[in-house]
């Protein structure tokens, strides 16, 4: 092994380190404006440093009834939907791993056909409103209750399972359920972090859905709010919808969007580096897969 | 043993054949019952792809139906291909064409060689504590929503707050307005895009990257090879087929060039060059109420989506590798 540090390593550093700055430096600046204090805010200026810091934007942001909540029925959606997400994948999955149920290999390829093909925004949205759906959390969680993605790479993880385990439990007596309930889900934690991970964090950026099949604006979620905050409007017409006066003297608009991205990304940035090596698991089991 | 046979009293080569079809019936049947536990643990999944994914399906033939919502599904005119043609006759439905191809193949051209390079780079960095830093930086805006990234590009783009123009404003530069002008749309699309996930992207090619035989890389050493000239003839030949079936996959995704992305950078200004297949299927199908044209045009994006990807398939396994089917 070569242990000197050579030019070669030098300028590699240093890109890598540009990148990760560049990678960085948007949810930086983001961050330094929301702190600002809105007395030394000057809206052209630009600074990528406050000259004074202050929580005022963020008081101002948590106390507004429309971002409470927004962010009460993200997480409830975010909480409920990923279990329901859970549970439907899982046991789907661990069902059609069994290679000796009758019928799998079709059903099999009916679920990967969906996969490559399907039938479009406007069939979708006709079926979820003939089901009375609008308006309803149901809209946001059901059409997305799982996905062929998922349940195939889940499938390749439950078929891994040794099936020793499985035959021991079944001479001592256990039916199908139990052995899925008892053994099998004790098993499978690794998977079961993985993918919580992966659908809380697909239902707490969801938007299109939510924005699809959800019209009262006190079922909003945070991104609906972001969205209708800062991209639908360069005015104020976007925060009126919003329900968010804005009280120009006190707290500037500016100031208050940034603070509102930042809590609304709070949740991620704090799991994250804990749940990394989860998430990274879960890209590697799906490559092998597919 | 008391056999069905035996019963009936039938004797030699008529004994297979009414015992072997119910022998068969009697095996499908006991199986099923023998795996009902089964079929109710999978019922919850089969039910949703029965409803959420197939169901719809049958809404494609709105595509071929001046349909009424009134008249429903059943009832609606049928009108065979007429919507085929004139979509195809539509001047504006090129221009979708023409944005979807132009931001597909920007994103081929640029962004998918990117992480391949990043994940080169992270290879050859000696100290873990760096590249583990490094990593967990660029992976990051995987994690943001669309709506995160789009607030994020306004915040730097946009007329008056955006902080690019204040630096402008307080060098006493015009303002650029990145946002509603054309040319500036597509390079905006890909940065985002490179942006958020080039990071993430270079996940699979790390992993592909540590299966390469160490021994090549000893005997590039000493056969005397500069680092650059081990990275061309070691690395990227072991990274060759990743590259191959990740770029054949793509294809197959050719017409998904990011419906969230590019519905959230729309304004009405720039609609000459953003509006892509599935914005004028929501545009136009569903906020306009124009059902069987916004099917047509997903069903004719979908078929395309298909074909390149049974394409690519067969492509991928012609070449030696192994294809998704």
């Amino acid at each position: 092994m070569i242990n000197k540090f050579s030019w070669g390593d030098g300028i590699n550093y240093i890109v890598l380190g540009l990148v990760s700055i560049v990678c960085f430096l948007p949810i930086f600046y983001v961050l330094s404006i929301s702190f600002t204090d809105p007395s030394v805010f000057m809206p052209l200026e630009f600074k990528l440093f406050p000259e004074k810091l202050s929580l005022a934007s963020y008081y101002y942001i948590i106390s507004t009834s429309s971002f409470r909540s927004a962010l009460t029925n993200s997480v409830m959606v975010s909480i409920a939907g990923t279990m329901l997400n859970v549970f439907v994948t899982f046991t789907g999955a661990y069902a059609l791993s069994k290679s000796t149920l009758p019928g799998y290999k079709v059903i099999l390829s009916l679920i990967t056909f969906t996969l490559v093909f399907s039938a479009g925004m406007v069939p979708s949205y006709m079926l979820v409103k003939g089901l009375h759906l609008i308006n309803s959390y149901w809209a946001i969680i059901l059409p997305v209750v799982t996905n062929a993605w998922s349940f195939l790479v889940v499938r390749s993880f439950m078929v891994a399972i040794p099936s020793e385990i499985e035959e021991a439990a079944k001479i001592d007596g256990c039916n199908d359920i139990t052995l899925f309930a008892r053994i099998i889900i004790p098993l499978s934690m690794p998977a079961i972090a993985t993918f919580t991970l992966f659908f809380a964090v697909d239902y707490w950026n969801a938007f299109f859905n939510t924005m699809l099949y959800i019209t009262n604006t006190k079922m909003w979620t945070l991104p609906l709010l972001i969205k209708s905050m800062i991209i639908d409007s360069s005015a104020t017409s976007g925060f009126a919808a919003a329900g968010i006066v804005s009280d120009r003297q006190n707290v500037p608009q500016e100031t208050v969007k940034m603070a509102a991205i930042i809590l609304s990304m709070l949740p991620i940035v704090i799991l994250y580096p804990f749940l990394q090596k989860y998430f990274v698991k879960g890209v590697m089991i799906g490559a092998v897969k597919g | 043993m008391c056999s069905l046979n035996q019963i009936i009293g039938l004797k030699g080569k008529e004994k297979n054949s009414i015992v072997s079809l119910n022998r068969k019936n009697n095996n499908t049947w006991a199986e099923i019952k023998k795996h009902k536990y089964l079929y109710l643990l999978a019922t919850p999944t089969l039910i949703y792809f029965i409803i959420f994914k197939f169901g719809p399906m049958w809404g494609l033939l709105m595509a071929f139906q001046d349909y009424n919502p009134f008249k429903g599904l059943l009832h609606s005119p049928w009108i065979g291909f007429k919507l085929f043609e004139e979509m195809f006759k539509d001047p504006f439905f090129f221009y979708m064409l023409r944005n979807t191809v132009v931001i597909a193949m920007l994103k081929l051209f640029f962004y998918f060689p990117i992480p391949i390079f990043l994940a080169i780079m992270l290879n050859e960095v000696r100290h873990n504590t760096y590249r583990k830093l490094v990593q967990t930086v660029v992976y990051f805006p995987h994690f943001l929503s669309w709506v995160i990234t789009a607030s994020l590009t306004f915040f730097a783009l946009s007329a008056n707050m955006g902080f690019i123009n204040k630096i402008r404003v307080g060098a006493g530069l015009e303002q650029i307005l990145f946002l509603v002008n054309p040319d500036y749309f597509w390079p905006i699309v890909l940065i985002q895009s490179i942006w958020k996930e080039s990071g993430w992207g270079t996940i699979i090619f790390m992993a592909a990257l540590v299966s390469i035989d160490l021994q090549l890389y000893e005997a590039a050493l000493i056969d005397g090879a500069t680092r650059l000239q081990r990275i061309w003839y070691v690395t990227l030949p072991g990274l060759l087929p990743t590259i191959v079936v990740l770029l054949i996959l793509r294809l197959g995704q050719v017409f998904d060039v990011g419906f969230e992305q590019i519905l959230l950078m729309q304004n009405p200004m720039i609609r000459d060059v953003a509006e892509i297949f599935d914005t004028y299927s929501y545009n136009q199908g569903i906020l306009q109420g124009q059902y069987s044209l916004g099917v047509a045009v997903g069903f004719f994006k979908s078929c395309i989506g298909l074909f390149f990807l049974v394409t690519s398939n067969f492509l991928v396994k012609k070449s030696g590798n192994e294809g998704i089917f």
